[in-house]
């Protein structure tokens, strides 16, 4: 069983209710589920949908075919109806759409005037939507109404029953109307929990005690600030909306030097304008991280849509010469385990640290049997009161042999920490001096980053061990270059390796001579000119034998990645 | 006991004569009658003569970028609201390239003490205009004089209703450290607008011109009424007044975050006992 259900229709119509309400129904259920949306910019209007795919096996991405589409305006059929299967089905209401459609796929049902009926009110259109889904697949309905209780149940009563009312008479419409729906409901496992990046992010960076969010509202990251400030008193986190971009990462510079684990969020556009406080964090060897949600640019470019094309900007941004982190995480659980890492990182050798998404990756959501809470780190690198007192001649640059010195909280003894954006000497304080210069570069670069180097962890390997061909990718292709591995493994030794843990590239040799040995290798990449293949051609001399791009503004899909990918090996 | 020793900071690099100079002595003099160690207060500064002035002392010290002195005083002063924490800028520094952020610091009423050394030109880059530059005044790079209004910062902030506003003269120093003292007993966000010539680039604003102008603000003069103060903030000319101009008692931001109340965010445990089981909490509202 894989089926996939898509809501297409205007902004404001509904559409993230209807879809986060079957996801959640499925996951619940045990289903596997995989979700992601496209939408534009703008409050009202334009074409928006919603895309659920879920089956009794792991999903990890998208298909680009429907098996149940719900139209809630014309364009939607326009758009989506060749995404239709032959056995598929689509739902409208010819109010809505305002024709109707022969075509025996074509199952018109008065959602508005059910709503209105049941409803009492033309909004339960949605709740109606979604009992038509359910009805179609014929499903067990206490799913939805249980998760209806503990989500309306304090409303009272009323709202509960009118929900119900509206639910069930579009499950029994769609039931006995749709003459030709055949889908079969397997049995399913345990309930799952259903997962954002931007969420697993979030609480990657709670766990690992990170006190201090200040961003400034940018598409696709606001999600993460969102989810922080959902949870800030419980907490006790300060998450601040910030005048600027600049703001939000000098802010959160501050709060790490006076002792708080302090993160920032953006996408691009915003990125661009936190550069030089990027250069700041590494000059004054301030621990920050910074989640870049990339987006198609340059400059606005298309603000809700998808690309990769920030790794190169990423790895260079900022004056100066210094090291940095970026980790790139393939699904929510990655996610979670990539922000413990990196603030880590970020802490341990007194670095900034990205997480790199998208807003494919951002806007879709996955289910996770568990989340490893073992797994998490929480070394506290900081030292404060009486130990730092006890350091005699306390000086917040000293040189050491691994170029990291010791970081005290201000205020928590009499030792005085000092800093400065200038070059400065040992204590912290402006100098120009050509020997103390080249010391301090050599303690903040050198003398850290082959020991950064060996805690990048090693790229992930998938499918036949003995592969002639290699598909590699990272960040947000893991989920779909999987599962075209899984499509094309039936009659070919394939395999996918895919980088979560970017820059600097991990110190082993064993990926490269897999890459050297296989009789092919396919780079695939959510954007125009392959900056990962690029990223690995500067760093090793190895270059991949072809490569797929994708840079429209949308994802891959899995059936359609398969087939390129069969086109070039034939 | 502290005394002038304990702030006996590194050489500084101002040239002779300049207002910086007495601008460092009235502050330690001020810290010193108020009893502050250094290691209970962080100044942040920016970037230009001003920028160097917590290396000249000895305190904890941020000296960040141009113009980004606020935010990061921010950040420290949310992270820790028992530290005392004073911005230090310049006028090109604070209402030029940071303008945007003393908009904001004045709105969130953070309590971070922001002092800006005002002498109306740019030093460190030898002798530019700046935002606080007389309209009409000739510079190497403004060859048809200064065409840009000047601004005045004083009355920017009581438009805003910072909740403490003030104006001193570094050639006053015993009057410019009362008013020091002021600013860093409130509570919450205080701009110190300190008039300081520069000997070197700006011949205009000398110290003559300041002399023959500036005056106290005394007698019946209440600073916690808007509109005379905002009356009081527009005097500038023949006749320029310093002191405490503006006073409001508006709650800080500090202090509506419930949970800075008892004690400052560095004090919060980072991993508590039970952390594990919260975090489950969490991760069980997405089943």
């Amino acid at each position: 069983m894989d089926y996939t259900i898509k809501i297409g229709g205007e902004a404001g119509q509904g559409i993230q209710t209807i879809g986060d309400s079957l996801a959640k129904v499925f996951s619940r259920f045990g289903y596997y589920v995989f979700t992601h949306q496209e939408y534009e910019s703008r409050i009202r209007g334009g074409h928006n949908f919603y895309q659920i795919r879920f089956s009794d096996s792991p999903v990890t991405a998208s298909k680009s075919v429907i098996d149940i589409l719900v139209c809630l305006d014309n364009e939607s059929i326009k758009a989506h109806k060749k995404e239709l299967t032959l056995y598929g089905t689509a739902i409208y209401d010819s109010k809505l759409t305002k024709e109707s459609i022969d075509d025996n796929r074509f199952l018109n049902i008065p959602l508005l005037e059910m709503a209105e009926r049941f409803g009492k009110n033309k909004i339960m259109a949605n709740t109606v939507a979604i009992g038509a889904v359910l009805g179609m697949l014929d499903f067990p309905q206490e799913v939805f109404l249980n998760i209806l209780q503990e989500n309306l149940g304090k409303k009272g009563g009323e709202v509960v029953k009118l929900n119900k009312d509206s639910f069930v008479a579009g499950y029994e419409f769609a039931k006995k109307e749709c003459l030709q729906c055949a889908f079969t409901i397997t049995p399913s496992g345990k309930p799952k929990m259903l997962m954002g990046v931007n969420e697993s992010i979030g609480i990657g960076a709670i766990t690992s005690g990170c006190k201090f969010y200040s961003a400034y509202p940018m598409t696709p990251s606001t999600g993460i600030m969102l989810f922080l400030a959902s949870k800030a008193e419980e907490f006790e986190i300060i998450v601040e909306q910030a005048e600027d971009e600049i703001a939000a990462i000098n802010m959160a510079i501050g709060a790490s030097f006076a002792g708080m684990r302090s993160m920032t969020g953006t996408s691009g556009g915003g990125f661009a304008l936190m550069v030089e406080g990027l250069s700041l964090a590494a000059m004054t060897e301030t621990p920050i991280v910074i989640a870049l949600a990339q987006r198609p640019g340059p400059a606005t470019g298309l603000p809700t849509k998808t690309e990769q094309a920030d790794l190169l900007f990423a790895i260079h941004a900022g004056h100066g010469e210094f090291p940095r982190v970026i980790f790139a995480p393939g699904s929510p659980d990655q996610a979670f385990y990539l922000t413990n890492k990196a603030f880590d990182i970020s802490q341990k050798y007194q670095i900034p640290a990205f997480i790199l998404t998208d807003q494919y990756l951002s806007d879709s959501q996955w289910t996770i049997d568990e989340i490893d809470l073992t797994k998490y780190k929480h070394t506290q690198y900081r030292i404060r009161g009486e130990k730092l007192e006890s350091i005699k001649d306390y000086k917040r640059h000293l040189f050491t042999e691994n170029g990291i010195s010791f970081f005290g909280i201000p205020g928590t003894s009499t030792r005085l920490i000092i800093t400065d954006s200038d070059e400065h000497d040992e204590e912290g304080h402006i100098t120009e001096d050509p020997d103390i210069r080249v010391k301090m570069v050599n303690k903040r670069l050198h003398k850290k980053w082959p020991l950064i180097k060996r805690e990048m962890g090693l790229p992930y390997f998938y499918g036949d061990s003995d592969a002639d061909i290699v598909i590699v990718g990272w960040g947000s292709t893991y989920g779909v270059i999987k599962d075209s591995i899984d499509i094309l493994s039936r009659n070919k030794k394939i395999a996918m390796m895919h980088f979560s843990e970017l820059y600097p590239l991990p110190d082993s040799e064993d990926y490269m001579n897999i890459l050297k040995k296989a009789k092919k290798t396919i780079g695939v990449e959510n954007n125009a000119r392959g900056q990962f293949a690029r990223l690995i051609k500067t760093e090793t001399g190895f270059e991949f034998d072809s490569i797929i791009n994708r840079y429209d503004g949308r994802p891959f899909y899995s059936d359609l990645l398969a087939r390129s990918i069969n086109d070039i090996i034939g | 006991m502290i005394s002038l020793a304990d702030y006996q900071g590194k050489m500084p690099a101002w040239c002779p004569g300049c207002g910086n100079y007495s601008i460092l002595r009235a502050f330690k003099e001020a810290l010193i009658e108020l009893y502050i160690a250094p290691h209970e207060f962080t100044i942040v500064s920016g970037i230009g003569q001003a920028g160097k002035f917590p290396h000249y002392l000895r305190c904890n010290t941020f000296n960040g970028l141009h113009g980004r002195t606020l935010p990061v005083a921010t950040g420290i002063r949310l992270a820790n609201n028992k530290m005392l924490v004073i911005a230090v800028a310049g006028d090109g520094d604070c209402y030029g390239e940071g303008g945007n952020h003393l908009i904001h610091a004045i709105r969130r009423n953070i309590g971070v003490k922001l002092f800006v050394h005002n002498n109306q030109i740019y030093g460190l880059t030898k002798g530019q205009a700046s935002p606080t530059s007389m309209e009409g005044m000739f510079t190497k790079n403004q060859p048809f004089g200064v065409l840009s209004g000047q601004l005045n910062p004083v009355t920017l902030a009581v438009a805003l209703d910072c909740s403490f506003v003030a104006r001193g003269f570094a050639g006053d120093i015993n009057h410019l450290k009362g008013i020091m003292k002021e600013a860093i007993n409130h509570k919450g966000f205080a701009l110190l607008d300190i008039l300081q010539p520069c000997v070197t680039f700006n011949k205009v604003n000398t110290y003559d011109w300041y002399r023959q102008r500036v005056y106290p603000i005394e007698g019946e003069y209440n600073p916690e009424d808007r509109l005379s103060a905002f009356k009081k903030s527009l005097e500038w000319g023949d006749r320029i007044p310093i002191g405490v101009i503006y006073i409001n008692r508006r709650q800080t931001f500090e202090e509506r975050i419930p949970f800075l109340k008892d004690r400052p965010l560095i004090d919060h445990e980072l991993f508590t006992d039970n952390w594990s089981e919260s975090i489950k909490k969490v991760l069980d509202e997405f089943f």
